[in-house]
């Protein structure tokens, strides 16, 4: 089958490293990525099947691996060469219309019992990633046995499989697992009514948080932080009361909260400030800004994937801030699976509006290099396109 | 004897005309028949401005000489206006200094101990103490400062007292230590005709309280201009004000004018009229052309901001504020005024790079509209130069660009506030109290250098009457995004504007053209 396939490299990523994940290096001939013809996927087990993608999108933690800016952290929790791609609309072999959820957990993997995490419907934790039926993996995407969405065929488990209502277009479907990593942060988060929250990025992440926020814990005022026009439409339209650019972001910050503003050696902090952060840029810069405008006992949730990044810490120190991460999916404190709460609120949103463009497979050098600049150029979820290639309509 | 101000129609033989731009300057080519008005020359000033101030203090008006009001044990509070006035600041020394100095040697004289000197600061930011010291010179700043030589805190509660309720419902209040001294003593410097007075006390030592009396959309709406106190309802409100302040302490008023000097003398070609330019003039405009043309802002600013103007002393009046304050009028008028014979459709002006906000910061953009529309706008007697419905062309880089320091509260004001609504009505009645309270706002007024918090309101509604006279604002040569925000028209160069503006007016329009600076009040017949 055709793929792009991440195969690990020590000069590879060195040079990527070196070109600071330019990605005309980080998808060249001496990359880490390579398109060709690659072994399609066997089942591993009982109650798995095989999906073909049609459309697969490229995500953050994509380009982190592809432009060696992923945490070494992920290496020992991710089997190689494995083909990238997790937000997956796909089709079953009978023709059923499916949405991934990519986590790796102990079901899956055929353990049992499962581990404490798993058993509480929390698969995101897994404490047996590495082990079971599958190779070393958090993910599909992620797993040199599963294959992944930025291929022709891949293989998952039933339990990772919720079919698409037929409304839904290919184009939103794409978006319902980042979607349901946002509704696991916003309950997480659990805002309350009167609080003022912050949603740092407005990348697919950033967006999607905005919008689950709005329908799932309004607050007194939601404000995000958006550095591209496009983006600022989008976070309007989804539900943020307020957009920010990131060079406005403390004195605008400062007004809406009543908080003082003091201006830093190098740069600006909020004595006071918001009560609840959500980082969906997953830079450290966001990260360290963020924990200098959420007030003293406030909450800061990592929702996008950080690197290994340099933070202050004293603020969170002095602040006494609750920063927590917030990975994936499972099942949330109603019982409900994070990804039937995603589905049901997928129509409502307009998701397709966020997708695109579409690349085939072919052209997944411009694709990776479309999506590294996606804001810049009025994009928010770059993806491949298979459709063609899967004989769908 | 300089020339009196005058109108010039432009023809094929006029040189281009110099537009001020924000921290630049640059020539345009008006239209032929284009009226210019330029000021009057400067007056010549005052031989012995000591000898002159002294002789006003032992001969006032309608009051008894100072030194019959000074006694051994009583306390005396000297006031003086701050920073905002003159522009740029002049040379040392000061005319308050000089006026400070003699005021001070005879209170010594008299034996008075218990003196304290206050900048009248209003709801202004306070001033550094190197601009205190500029101001009063050193020795008046080595003897005084900072015990007795000190800024007004409007926001000090236990600082300010309030004394009463005029008959029109306006609120009262003084600092008080003014308000509770035996002799109140205000030293103004008049530049132009809105200053001084009554207005000098009852905003100058006033608080938030007592100002927005008068410091509303109405008040300013309906003093037409407020540059020509008689049909100020502004300077009605502080009249009464002030009467209220004078029924409860003793006051003595010194006011000054000065002559209209503003440059010195590298850029005199500024205060020159362009066919009076000598080839040193025309190499001079052409160095700071190029200068300001490749400079990047910072540089540019400290430049402008540290030149000092020449200015010349031309009348000094002790006294009973109201005698005091005619005969200053008399004498401002005497240098500003200049007969424009009629309304025209379109008028024309650049925005220089100072205005009485923003004195070594950069002029943000609610204060070009404040300086344009509100200040340069108003600057006329009897009618505005421009017809009803006409159109004001200004030009200025308008670039979204904020001092931090001074003024924080003009960035919310900008960025949230205008971004909802530029209708001053609207703004007052929506937003002017959230800023006015801001506790954020009011600690960087009392213990930073910033702005209070209601002050960029007060900065918009000054050009409120302008906004609803005029059919159109164009801002050539303004950042497009900045301007749109303001909720303006932006053009890139005159002729573009003046397309535009026929759109408004018709075809063939009349133009004038105001040649400031230096100030002038158009008398428009």
């Amino acid at each position: 089958m055709l793929a792009v396939q991440f195969i690990r490299s020590l000069p590879a990523y060195a040079l990527v490293r070196a070109s600071r994940g330019h990605p005309a290096v980080a998808t060249g001939d001496l990359s880490m990525l390579h398109l060709g013809d690659v072994e399609e996927p066997r089942l591993p087990g009982p109650g798995w099947v095989r999906v073909r993608p049609g459309l697969s999108g490229i995500c953050g933690s994509d380009l982190s691996a592809i432009t060696g800016h992923a945490s070494r952290y992920l290496d020992a929790l991710t089997s190689y060469p494995f083909v990238p791609g997790h937000e997956v609309v796909g089709v079953l072999e009978d023709g059923t219309r499916v949405v991934v959820e990519p986590a790796l957990g102990c079901r899956p993997r055929g353990l049992e019992p499962p581990c404490r995490p798993c058993a509480e419907g929390m698969p995101g934790r897994c404490e047996r990633v590495t082990e079971g039926v599958v190779g070393a993996g958090l993910q599909i995407g992620y797993c040199a046995d599963t294959g992944g969405g930025w291929g022709e065929v891949l293989v998952a488990h039933e339990s990772q499989l919720h079919q698409v209502p037929a409304g839904l277009p290919d184009e939103a479907a794409v978006l319902v697992e980042p979607l349901a990593c946002c509704v696991h942060a916003v309950l997480q988060g659990r805002a309350a009514p009167e609080e003022v929250v912050v949603v740092q990025g407005a990348g697919t992440i950033g967006l999607l948080t905005v919008a689950a926020v709005r329908r799932l814990t309004p607050p007194r005022r939601l404000i995000c932080v958006a550095k591209h026009p496009v983006q600022r439409e989008h976070a309007l339209r989804l539900g943020a009361d307020q957009v920010v650019t990131p060079d406005r972001l403390f004195q605008r910050l400062r007004f809406a909260t009543g908080a003082r503003r003091l201006g830093g050696p190098d740069r600006p902090l909020l004595l006071g400030g918001v009560d609840l952060t959500f980082e969906c840029t997953g830079s450290g810069r966001g990260l360290d800004e963020a924990v200098r405008f959420t007030r003293a006992g406030g909450r800061v949730l990592c929702v996008g994937m950080p690197g290994r990044e340099e933070v202050d810490w004293a603020p969170i120190w002095q602040r006494e801030l609750t920063v927590t991460g917030s990975y994936a999916y499972g099942t949330e404190r109603d019982g409900r699976r994070t990804f039937e709460l995603a589905l049901e609120l997928a129509p409502e949103l307009e998701l397709e509006r966020l997708a695109g463009p579409l690349f085939p497979l072919g052209e997944y050098r411009r694709a990776v290099a479309y999506a590294r600049a996606a804001g810049r150029l009025g994009a928010v979820k770059v993806a491949f396109d298979l459709r063609d290639r899967q004989g769908w309509d | 004897m300089g020339r009196p101000g005058a109108v010039i129609e432009v023809d094929r033989n006029t040189p281009p005309t110099l537009f001020h731009f924000g921290e630049g300057v640059r020539l345009e080519r008006l239209p032929l028949g284009t009226r210019v008005v330029y000021p009057p020359d400067p007056l010549p000033p005052i031989a012995h401005p000591e000898r002159a101030i002294r002789r006003a203090l032992a001969h006032p008006l309608d009051d008894d000489p100072l030194k019959s009001l000074l006694r051994p044990g009583m306390r005396l509070t000297i006031a003086f206006d701050d920073l905002s006035l003159p522009l740029p600041p002049m040379v040392q020394p000061d005319v308050r200094q000089l006026v400070l100095e003699e005021v001070i040697e005879l209170a010594a004289a008299a034996g008075v101990e218990d003196v304290h000197l206050i900048v009248a600061n209003s709801l202004h930011r306070r001033m550094t103490a190197e601009e205190i010291r500029h101001v009063v010179g050193d020795r008046v700043f080595t003897t005084f400062y900072p015990d007795r030589l000190y800024n007004h805190d409007a926001e000090d509660t236990e600082g300010n007292v309030f004394l009463g309720t005029t008959a029109m419902g306006e609120e009262v209040t003084l600092n008080r230590r003014a308000a509770e001294s035996d002799l109140l003593i205000y030293v103004n410097l008049t530049l132009v005709p809105m200053d001084g007075g009554h207005k000098s006390l009852a905003t100058g030592l006033g608080s938030y309280r007592s100002i927005r009396a008068h410091h509303t959309v109405h008040t300013l709406r309906n003093s037409r201009s407020y540059m020509h106190p008689p049909d100020s309802a502004l300077h009605h409100a502080c009249t009464r004000q002030g009467q209220l302040i004078e029924d409860a302490v003793r006051c003595f008023h010194i006011e000054t004018a000065v002559n209209n000097h503003c440059f010195p003398a590298l850029v005199n070609f500024m205060q020159k009229r362009e066919t009076d330019w000598t080839a040193a003039d025309q190499a001079a405009y052409l160095t700071v052309k190029q200068l300001t043309d490749l400079a990047p802002p910072a540089v540019k600013r400290a430049v402008f901001h540290s030149m000092r103007a020449p200015y010349g002393l031309t009348a000094v009046h002790a006294g009973q504020v109201d005698a005091v304050h005619e005969r200053t009028l008399a004498a401002v008028e005497r240098q500003m005024l200049v007969e424009v014979e009629g309304q025209t459709d379109i008028v024309t002006f650049g925005v220089p790079y100072l205005g009485p906000y923003n004195v070594n910061a950069s002029m943000n953009p609610v204060l070009v509209v404040c300086m344009g529309l509100g200040y340069l706008f108003n600057l006329y007697r009897g009618r505005p130069v421009v017809r009803p419905g006409g159109v004001v062309i200004l030009f200025h880089p308008c670039r979204y660009e904020f001092d931090s320091v001074q003024h924080p509260s003009y960035i919310d004001f900008y960025d949230e506030v205008l971004a909802d609504t530029t209708d001053p009505a609207e703004i007052e009645a929506r937003y002017e109290r959230c800023f006015a309270e801001d506790a954020w706002y009011r600690q960087l007024y009392r213990r930073s250098h910033a702005y209070h918090g209601v002050h960029p309101f007060y900065a918009w509604y000054w050009a409120a009457h302008a906004m609803e006279y005029v059919g159109d604002v164009i801002v050539v040569g303004g950042e497009r995004e900045t301007v749109r925000h303001l909720g303006f028209k932006c053009a890139s160069t005159l002729a573009d504007a003046l397309e535009m503006a026929e759109q408004t007016v018709g075809r063939h329009p009349s133009i004038t053209h105001l040649r400031f600076p230096p100030l002038m009040l158009a008398d428009v017949r």
